[in-house]
C-alpha cells in the first residue's frame, strides 16, 4: 500500500515539475511568448484596459511572426509599482517570455525595467512618457513621445494661442510623470515670459481638491495646467466649476480616457490636452485598418491608449521580423533601428536611446467628446 | 488673505469633515460595542455605493429608492459579514478578530474588482443638489448642506438608539461585559448583528454622500476614506459616537486649512492626518471625548 502511495506522490510531483518547467523544452515552431503587464485594476485601470484591448486587436490583425503563432500572457500590475516589478519577474522567470509590453505609467515602468534589463529581455512601454524611463537602459523602449516635447507644446499653446501669461499648476506628486511634466511646462512657459503664480500638489487617489482650487483662484491665474491622470483631473474640473473657476484648463496625454468625460460631465467642456492619437487625425494605412477592426469588435471609439498598445505590439513584431529571431539581444538591436515604421498612431522612429520620435495631437473636449484640433511635429 | 477666502476654507473643511464624521460614526459604533476595529468599514461603504449605482443604472430605480435600497442591502451585507466572518472568532483573542477584519477588507476589495471591474464609474447626483449658493462671496454646494443635515440626523438617531431603546441598553451592556449580558438572557448574537447592521447602514449613507460629492466610484475607493474615518474616530475618542463626528469635522478642517494656507505643502496632507493619529495615540489615547466606554 505504501509503495502505491509513494508512486502516486512521485507522479504528482513529476507533473508539477513538468508544468512549471514546460516552456524550458520549447522548440522552434512553438509559440512566441509576449508578456504583457498592465494596470487592469486600481487607480489607472482605464489605461490598462484600453491598451490591452489595443494589443488584443493588433494580435488578431497579425497573429503570427516568423512563421510561429504569438501567445500573449497578461499579468495585472494593479496600478502599483511593486506589483509591476513582480509582474515582470513572473513573466520572465515563470512564463519565460521572449519580449514584454508594458506598462502604461512611467513610475511603474521604471520599477519593472531593471528586471528585464538583467534578463536581457526587450521591454516596450506603450505610453510611459517620462524621459527617465529609458535613461541608462539598454533593453527598454517606448512607442510614445516624451514629456519635454509635451511640456513645450502645452506651454507654447497656452502662451501663443490662449494668450495666457499667468499659469497655475496642480500636480499629483505621487507620480514621476506628473512632477517631471510640470517642470517641463514650467521651464518652457517661464522662458517665453510667462509666470507661474501658484504651484500646489495632490496625490493619486485624492478626491477633495477644494483647498487647492481656492488657493489657485486666490492668485488669479489665466490658465490651469494639470499634468495628471484622468481620475484626478475629472474631479478637479468638477470642483473647480463648483467653486466658480472660469479659466481654461489644459492637461496632457494622461487625461485622454473616456472616464474624464463621464465623470467630469459639463465641467470638462473646453478641456484641452496634448495627446498621442485621435482618429480624426489618423494618417497611415494601418491606422485606418485598425480603427475599422477595433470599432467593429469593441463597439467603442479607438483612442490614444489602445492605439499605442497596438503600436507597441506591431513595432515589436516588426523588429522580430527584421532580426529574424526572438532572442533578446537581437530583437533589441532591431528595435533600436526602427525607422519610418507606419504604425497606428503615426510614423514611428526609434533611436539607440529607446525613445520614439513622432508627432503629437492637441485635443479639446466639445459636446462630451474629444475633438481633434491640431497636429504638432517634433 | 481676506475673510471670504478663510470662510470658504472653513466651509470646504466642514463639508469634507462632515463626510469623514459620517463614516467614522459607524466605525466607532462597532468598536465601542465589540472592541473590534472593523477595517472593512471603508469597503462596506464602497459596497453601498455600488448597490446605489446599480440600482440607478441597471434597474432604473428613481435615485431615492435606489439609495434607500442600497442602505438596506448594505445593512444586510453587514449582518452577513458578522455571521460569516466575525461570529466564529467572537471568543478568540482580539487580535484574531482584527486580522479577520483585514481579511474581510481584502476580500471585499478584490471581490469588487472582479464583480465591478477596476475602471472608475461616474456616480449620479440629483440635479437639485448641484445648485450652488453664494453667500458673502462664499460658495456652498446644496449637496454639502444636505449631507451635513443628514449627518446630524443620523447622529441623533444613533444616539437615540444607544441611549433610549432596549436594544441600545443591551448594546451598552455588551460593551461593558459580554459574558454577564449573556447570563441575563440577552441574545448577544442578535444584538451584535444589529450593531453591524446599523454601522453598515451608516457606512452606506456616508458612502453615497461621498460618491455624490466626489462623483467617481471604484472598488478601492473605501480605503482612504476608511483610514481617515479611523483617524477621526481615534481623534474623537474611539467608541464615542459624538466624538467621532467632532473628530471628523476637526480632521477635515485641519486638512483643508493646511492645504489652502500652505499650497506648497499640499502633498503632505495625508501624512499630517496620520501624524495626528500617531500623536493622539501617544499622548491622549482616549481621544478628545476621552472615556473608555460608550457612555
Amino acid at each position: 500500500m505504501k509503495s502505491v502511495k509513494l508512486s502516486v506522490a512521485f507522479v504528482l510531483i513529476a507533473l508539477l515539475v513538468a508544468s512549471f518547467s514546460g516552456p524550458a523544452f520549447a522548440q522552434a515552431g512553438d509559440a512566441v511568448r509576449i508578456g504583457v503587464f498592465l494596470p487592469m485594476t486600481g487607480g489607472v485601470a482605464s489605461y490598462g484596459q484600453m491598451e490591452w484591448a489595443g494589443i488584443q486587436m493588433a494580435n488578431r490583425m497579425k497573429p503570427r511572426v516568423l512563421g510561429r503563432p504569438v501567445e500573449l500572457i497578461l499579468v495585472d500590475e494593479k496600478s502599483d509599482r511593486i506589483e509591476a516589478a513582480n509582474a515582470v519577474d513572473r513573466l520572465i522567470s515563470r512564463n519565460r517570455v521572449h519580449a514584454i509590453i508594458g506598462t502604461a505609467t512611467s513610475s511603474n515602468t521604471m520599477a519593472a525595467t531593471p528586471i528585464a534589463e538583467k534578463a536581457r529581455i526587450p521591454i516596450i512601454s506603450p505610453t510611459a512618457t517620462d524621459p527617465r524611463v529609458t535613461q541608462n537602459r539598454k533593453y527598454t523602449f517606448r512607442v510614445c513621445f516624451i514629456d519635454p516635447f509635451q511640456g513645450e507644446v502645452a506651454a507654447r499653446f497656452a502662451f501663443n494661442s490662449l494668450k495666457a501669461r499667468r499659469a497655475a499648476l496642480l500636480i499629483d506628486r505621487a507620480q514621476d510623470y506628473c512632477v517631471d511634466l510640470a517642470n517641463f511646462f514650467r521651464n518652457n512657459f517661464t522662458k517665453m515670459g510667462g509666470k507661474i503664480v501658484q504651484t500646489t500638489y495632490c496625490q493619486t487617489g485624492d478626491q477633495d481638491f477644494t483647498a487647492q482650487i481656492s488657493a489657485i483662484m486666490a492668485t488669479r491665474p489665466d490658465i490651469l495646467y494639470l499634468p495628471n491622470y484622468y481620475a484626478e483631473d475629472a474631479l478637479i474640473c468638477k470642483q473647480a466649476a463648483e467653486l466658480g473657476m472660469r479659466i481654461p484648463i489644459m492637461s496632457a496625454d494622461g487625461a485622454q480616457a473616456p472616464e474624464l468625460i463621464k465623470i467630469g460631465g459639463k465641467a470638462v467642456e473646453g478641456f484641452l490636452l496634448t495627446g498621442h492619437f485621435e482618429k480624426e487625425g489618423a494618417a497611415t494605412k494601418l491606422a485606418k485598418q485598425y480603427i475599422r477592426n477595433y470599432e467593429g469588435k469593441f463597439k467603442m471609439e479607438a483612442s490614444g491608449f489602445d492605439a499605442l498598445g497596438a503600436d507597441a505590439y506591431f513595432v515589436l513584431l516588426n523588429a522580430m521580423e527584421r532580426a529574424k529571431s526572438v532572442e533578446g539581444p537581437r530583437v533589441r538591436a532591431a528595435l533600436a533601428k526602427t525607422r519610418k515604421f507606419e504604425g497606428v498612431s503615426g510614423v514611428i522612429n526609434i533611436g539607440e536611446d529607446g525613445n520614439a520620435v513622432k508627432s503629437m495631437v492637441i485635443l479639446q473636449v466639445k459636446n462630451g467628446k474629444f475633438r481633434y484640433l491640431a497636429t504638432v511635429n517634433p | 488673505m481676506d475673510f471670504s477666502f478663510l470662510a470658504q476654507q472653513v466651509i470646504n473643511g466642514i463639508s469634507l469633515g462632515g463626510l469623514y464624521g459620517l463614516i467614522a460614526v459607524g466605525y466607532t459604533l462597532v468598536y465601542g460595542i465589540l472592541r473590534l476595529i472593523n477595517f472593512a468599514h471603508g469597503d462596506i461603504m464602497m459596497i453601498g455605493c455600488y448597490f446605489a449605482f446599480y440600482g440607478i443604472f441597471m434597474f432604473s430605480l428613481p435615485w431615492w429608492a435606489s439609495f434607500l435600497l442600497a442602505v438596506i442591502l448594505t445593512a444586510a451585507a453587514g449582518i452577513l459579514i458578522d455571521i460569516g466572518a466575525y461570529r466564529p472568532v467572537r471568543n478568540a483573542p482580539r487580535i484574531s478578530a482584527l486580522i479577520t477584519a483585514i481579511g474581510v477588507s481584502f476580500l471585499l476589495e478584490n471581490l469588487g474588482l472582479v464583480l465591478f471591474s477596476g475602471r472608475p464609474k461616474a456616480f449620479y447626483r440629483p440635479e437639485f443638489l448641484s445648485e450652488i449658493r453664494e453667500i458673502a462671496g462664499v460658495r456652498i454646494l446644496d449637496l454639502n448642506i444636505w449631507s451635513f443635515v443628514l449627518t446630524l440626523v443620523l447622529l441623533g438617531v444613533i444616539l437615540f438608539i444607544i441611549h433610549d431603546t432596549r436594544t441600545g441598553r443591551a448594546m451598552r451592556c455588551i460593551a461593558y461585559d459580554m459574558e454577564t449580558t449573556k447570563l441575563m438572557g440577552v441574545d448577544v448574537n442578535r444584538i451584535i448583528a444589529l450593531t453591524f447592521a446599523i454601522g453598515s447602514a451608516a457606512a452606506a449613507a456616508g458612502g453615497i454622500m461621498w460618491a455624490m460629492r466626489y462623483p467617481q466610484i471604484n472598488p478601492l475607493m473605501g480605503i482612504i476614506p476608511g483610514l481617515k474615518a479611523f483617524v477621526a474616530a481615534v481623534l474623537g475618542g474611539i467608541g464615542n459616537v459624538t466624538g467621532a463626528m467632532l473628530g471628523g469635522l476637526l480632521l477635515g478642517i485641519i486638512e483643508i486649512l493646511l492645504v489652502a494656507l500652505r499650497p506648497d505643502m499640499a502633498g503632505y496632507r495625508d501624512a499630517i492626518a496620520f501624524a495626528i493619529l500617531i500623536l493622539i495615540l501617544l499622548f491622549r489615547p482616549t481621544g478628545l471625548m476621552g472615556q473608555k466606554l460608550p457612555d
